[in-house]
C-alpha cells in the first residue's frame, strides 16, 4: 500500500492547511477576528458550519488515494474507502431497497436473498452498488466544484480587477473588453465547448492520463477551470467599481505622497479593503457551484461518468422512477444529501454576509 | 437616442469578433479537422483519403487564418475562419454535419422555445414580485422570516428535483398532464403547462428573496418617509411609491434576459421534450456537432449584447433622472 495522490489532492490539501493558518492568523488579529465572531454569534450559524465542517471531513478523507495492490490487481482507494471498508465492496446483484434483506425484483419466481442483508442503508442500485457508499463518495466531487472553481478564479478576478480599477485608461478599457466578451458567451455552451476539447485532447493524448482515476480527475479540473472561467466576470467587475472608489480615498493619496509604488500601494493598502468582497462572493458562490455540478451532468458536460458525483447518481436513477415497481432511493440520496450541503452553506453564507457586508451596518470597521 | 444605440451596436462588434476567436480556437485550433473527420467517420473507414475527402467535402481543408496560395484579397477570405467563423455575421450559418441547413432549423425550433420561455418568465415575475410585495408588507413578522426560510430551502433544492416530482406528481401519478413532448398550434398549452409551472416553482426562492431585498432597500428612502409623513395608507405607499421606484432595478434584471429567451432552456426543454432551441443545442452537444455549437455561441452573444443595449434603452424611459451622454 503506498499513497498516491491525484493532482485534484494536492490542491485540495494546500487549500486546507493555507485556510488553518489564515485561521490562526485571523486569531491574532483582533480587526479580522471581529466579523467572525459575529458570524458564530449566530446559533443556526454554528450548526449550519457543523454539518459544512462535517461534509469537509468526509471529502479530505476522500482525498488521501492510495494505491492497493490486491489479488484483482492495483486499486486506487482513498483513506475513506479504507475507514468505511467493507461497504464499497459489498456488492449485489441488482437494486434492493434500504436495509432490504431480499432483492428488490422477482427472480425466477422468487425474491433472491441479498448477499449482504441489512447492510445497504440507503439501498442499492441497478448494477447492486451500495447507494450510500456512492453518495458519501460524492461529497468530495461537490465540494471540489464549489470550492476549487473560486480559488481557480480568484487570482484572474483579483488581478485584472484591481489593476483596471487603479490604473484606469487603456488598461481598464482592456480588461472592461476582455470579461463583457468572456461573459456573453453563454456560460454552459462556453463550459461546453471546453470540456469537449478536453475530452478531445484526453483521447489524443492516452499516455499523459495512464489511469480512469487521472483522467476523471483531469476532466474535473477542468470543469472547475471553465466554472472559474464563467463566474469570473461578475467579480472582477464588482472588484473594478470597488478599486475605483478606493483609489479616491485619503489613505491612497497618502500612500502616493510618502512615495509608495503602484503595486505595493495596490497590495497593501486596497487589497485588505476589497477583502469582504472576495469572502462573500466565495461562500455565496459555494452553494450556486454544486447545484450547477448537477445540471451539467445532465447535459453530459460535467465531472467524467465515472467520478461518483450527485448529478451522475441523478442522471441515471431519474428513470428509475418510472419503472414499476418504483425505485425512489438513488435519487433520495442524491438529492437529500446535496440538499443538507447547499442549504447549510446558503444560510452560513448568508450570516457571513450579514457580518462582513459593510452596507448592511451591522460591521464594525 | 439614435447615435447612442449606433455606437452601442459599434462597440459590439470587437466584442462579437472576440468570441468568435475564442470559440473557433477552442473548436478547430485544439480540436483540428483531422479529428473531427476522425470522428465522423468512425474508426473503421480511417484512412489518409477518407479524411481528405471528408475535409474537402464539409469545406475544412482551407488553412486556419491565413491562405498562401490564394490571390490578393482571397488570402484572408478564403480561410477556415473567414469561411466559418466570420460567415456567422452575415448570418450565413451554413450546414450541420448532417447536411441540414442551420438557418433554417433554427427559424423553425424558435418558436416552441418562445412559447415555452415567455410564459415561464411572466408568471414567474408576477408570482415573485407579488409574493415579494407581500412579505416587504409584514416586514420583520413572523410570516417574514417563515417565508424567508422557506425560499432559502426551496432555493437549496435542486432544479432537477422539481422537474422530476413535477412529472412524477402531476403527469405520471395525477394524469393531469401529459409527461412531455409537442405538438404545434394551440394544443401546445397542454405539453406546456408543466414545464411553466415547474420553472415558476424552482424560481420562486431565489426570485422573491432578490425582490425583497430590492422592495426593502426602497423602503428606507426619503420619499417613503416623506409619504407616509403626507397620511398615505401603508398600501397606497407600497403600491404607488415603492413599486414604482423599485421597478428600475428590477427591469435590469428582466430586460437582458429578454432576448436571450431566443435561446430557450436547455434543461428543461430536454426534459419535457420540447423541440426548442435548447434542445437542439443539447442534441448538437451530445452529437458533437460543433456547426451547431458554434452557431449556437454566436447567437447567444448577440442576443446578450442587444439585451444589454435594451437594458440602457429602457433605463432612461423608466428613470428620468439617466440621460444618456450623447
Amino acid at each position: 500500500m503506498q499513497i498516491n495522490l491525484l493532482p485534484s489532492d494536492y490542491i485540495i490539501y494546500t487549500l486546507f492547511f493555507l485556510s488553518i493558518i489564515c485561521g490562526f492568523y485571523i486569531r491574532t488579529q483582533p480587526h479580522l477576528r471581529e466579523p467572525w465572531k459575529k458570524v458564530f454569534s449566530n446559533k443556526g450559524a454554528i450548526i449550519c458550519s457543523i454539518i459544512l465542517c462535517i461534509y469537509i471531513a468526509i471529502g479530505l478523507l476522500d482525498s488521501l488515494h492510495f494505491s492497493v495492490t490486491s489479488n484483482s490487481g492495483a486499486q486506487q482507494k482513498s483513506l475513506l474507502d479504507l475507514m468505511i471498508q467493507p461497504l464499497g465492496t459489498q456488492d449485489e446483484k441488482t437494486y434492493s431497497a434500504p436495509l432490504a434483506t431480499h432483492l428488490y425484483q422477482m427472480e425466477g419466481g422468487d425474491y433472491a436473498q441479498l448477499k449482504y442483508p441489512g447492510t445497504h442503508i440507503l439501498g442499492t442500485n441497478k448494477i447492486g452498488q451500495d447507494m450510500f457508499y456512492e453518495t458519501i463518495k460524492s461529497v468530495r466531487t461537490g465540494l471540489l466544484i464549489g470550492t476549487l472553481t473560486t480559488v481557480f478564479m480568484l487570482p484572474f478576478a483579483l488581478f485584472f480587477g484591481m489593476i483596471a480599477g487603479y490604473f484606469g485608461g487603456f488598461i481598464d478599457d482592456l480588461v472592461q473588453y476582455l470579461y463583457t466578451t468572456l461573459s456573453s458567451i453563454p456560460g454552459v455552451l462556453l463550459i461546453t465547448a471546453m470540456i469537449l476539447v478536453m475530452q478531445v485532447v484526453i483521447s489524443n493524448h492516452p499516455t499523459l492520463f495512464p489511469t480512469i482515476a487521472e483522467r476523471a480527475d483531469a476532466r474535473l479540473l477542468t470543469l472547475c477551470f471553465i466554472l472559474g472561467v464563467t463566474s469570473w466576470s461578475s467579480l472582477c467587475r464588482l472588484l473594478r467599481g470597488e478599486t475605483l472608489k478606493l483609489r479616491e480615498q485619503e489613505f491612497v493619496t497618502a500612500a502616493i505622497a510618502m512615495g509608495a509604488r503602484k503595486f505595493p500601494i495596490i497590495i497593501r493598502h486596497i487589497l485588505p479593503n476589497v477583502m469582504h468582497i472576495i469572502i462573500i462572493t466565495t461562500v455565496l458562490d459555494f452553494s450556486g457551484l454544486v447545484l450547477a455540478e448537477a445540471i451539467l451532468s445532465y447535459v453530459g458536460v460535467g465531472v467524467d461518468p465515472t467520478t461518483a458525483s450527485w448529478g451522475n447518481m441523478i442522471n441515471t436513477s431519474r428513470l428509475e422512477l418510472a419503472r414499476e415497481p418504483m425505485v425512489w432511493w438513488p435519487l433520495l440520496s442524491a438529492l437529500c444529501t446535496m440538499f443538507f450541503l447547499v442549504l447549510s452553506a446558503n444560510l452560513f453564507a448568508d450570516s457571513v454576509r450579514d457580518a462582513f457586508d459593510p452596507r448592511l451596518g451591522t460591521c464594525t470597521e | 437616442m439614435l447615435t447612442y444605440i449606433l455606437r452601442r451596436i459599434f462597440y459590439a462588434i470587437p466584442i462579437l469578433i472576440g468570441v468568435n476567436l475564442i470559440t473557433f480556437t477552442l473548436f478547430f485550433v485544439v480540436n483540428s479537422p483531422d479529428d473531427m473527420a476522425r470522428m465522423h467517420l468512425g474508426q473503421k473507414h480511417v484512412t489518409p483519403e477518407a479524411i481528405l475527402q471528408w475535409k474537402i467535402k464539409t469545406g475544412y481543408d482551407k488553412p486556419l487564418f491565413y491562405n498562401n496560395t490564394a490571390q490578393g484579397l482571397k488570402k484572408f477570405s478564403n480561410t477556415l475562419f473567414a469561411q466559418k467563423s466570420l460567415n456567422l455575421f452575415t448570418f450565413h450559418f451554413g450546414r450541420s454535419s448532417e447536411g441540414r441547413d442551420i438557418g433554417h432549423d433554427i427559424s423553425q425550433r424558435m418558436w416552441p422555445s418562445l412559447a415555452l420561455a415567455i410564459p415561464t418568465l411572466m408568471i414567474g415575475l408576477a408570482v415573485n414580485i407579488t409574493f415579494a410585495l407581500l412579505i416587504a408588507l409584514f416586514r420583520g413578522s413572523f410570516f417574514d422570516r417563515f417565508s424567508m426560510i422557506l425560499c432559502v430551502i426551496m432555493m437549496s433544492v435542486s432544479g432537477l428535483f422539481y422537474i422530476i416530482i413535477g412529472q412524477f406528481l402531476l403527469a405520471k401519478l395525477l394524469n393531469l398532464v401529459p409527461i412531455s413532448g409537442y405538438h404545434p398550434g394551440f394544443s401546445a398549452i397542454k405539453f406546456l403547462i408543466l414545464p411553466v409551472i415547474v420553472g415558476m416553482i424552482g424560481g420562486i426562492g431565489a426570485g422573491v428573496r432578490w425582490y425583497r431585498t430590492i422592495f426593502l432597500e426602497e423602503m428606507h428612502r426619503d420619499y417613503v418617509r416623506t409619504a407616509r409623513a403626507k397620511g398615505l395608507s401603508e398600501m397606497n405607499v407600497l403600491f404607488n411609491h415603492i413599486l414604482k421606484n423599485a421597478l428600475i432595478p428590477i427591469l435590469t434584471g428582466v430586460v437582458v434576459i429578454i432576448p436571450t429567451l431566443f435561446m430557450g432552456s436547455l434543461i428543461m426543454e430536454s426534459f419535457f421534450g420540447i423541440p426548442g432551441l435548447g434542445s437542439y443545442t443539447i442534441d448538437a452537444i451530445q452529437q458533437q456537432d460543433f456547426d451547431i455549437v458554434r452557431v449556437m455561441v454566436f447567437l447567444g452573444t448577440v442576443f446578450y449584447i442587444v439585451g444589454l443595449i435594451l437594458t440602457d434603452i429602457s433605463y432612461t424611459l423608466v428613470d428620468p433622472r439617466i440621460k444618456i451622454g450623447f
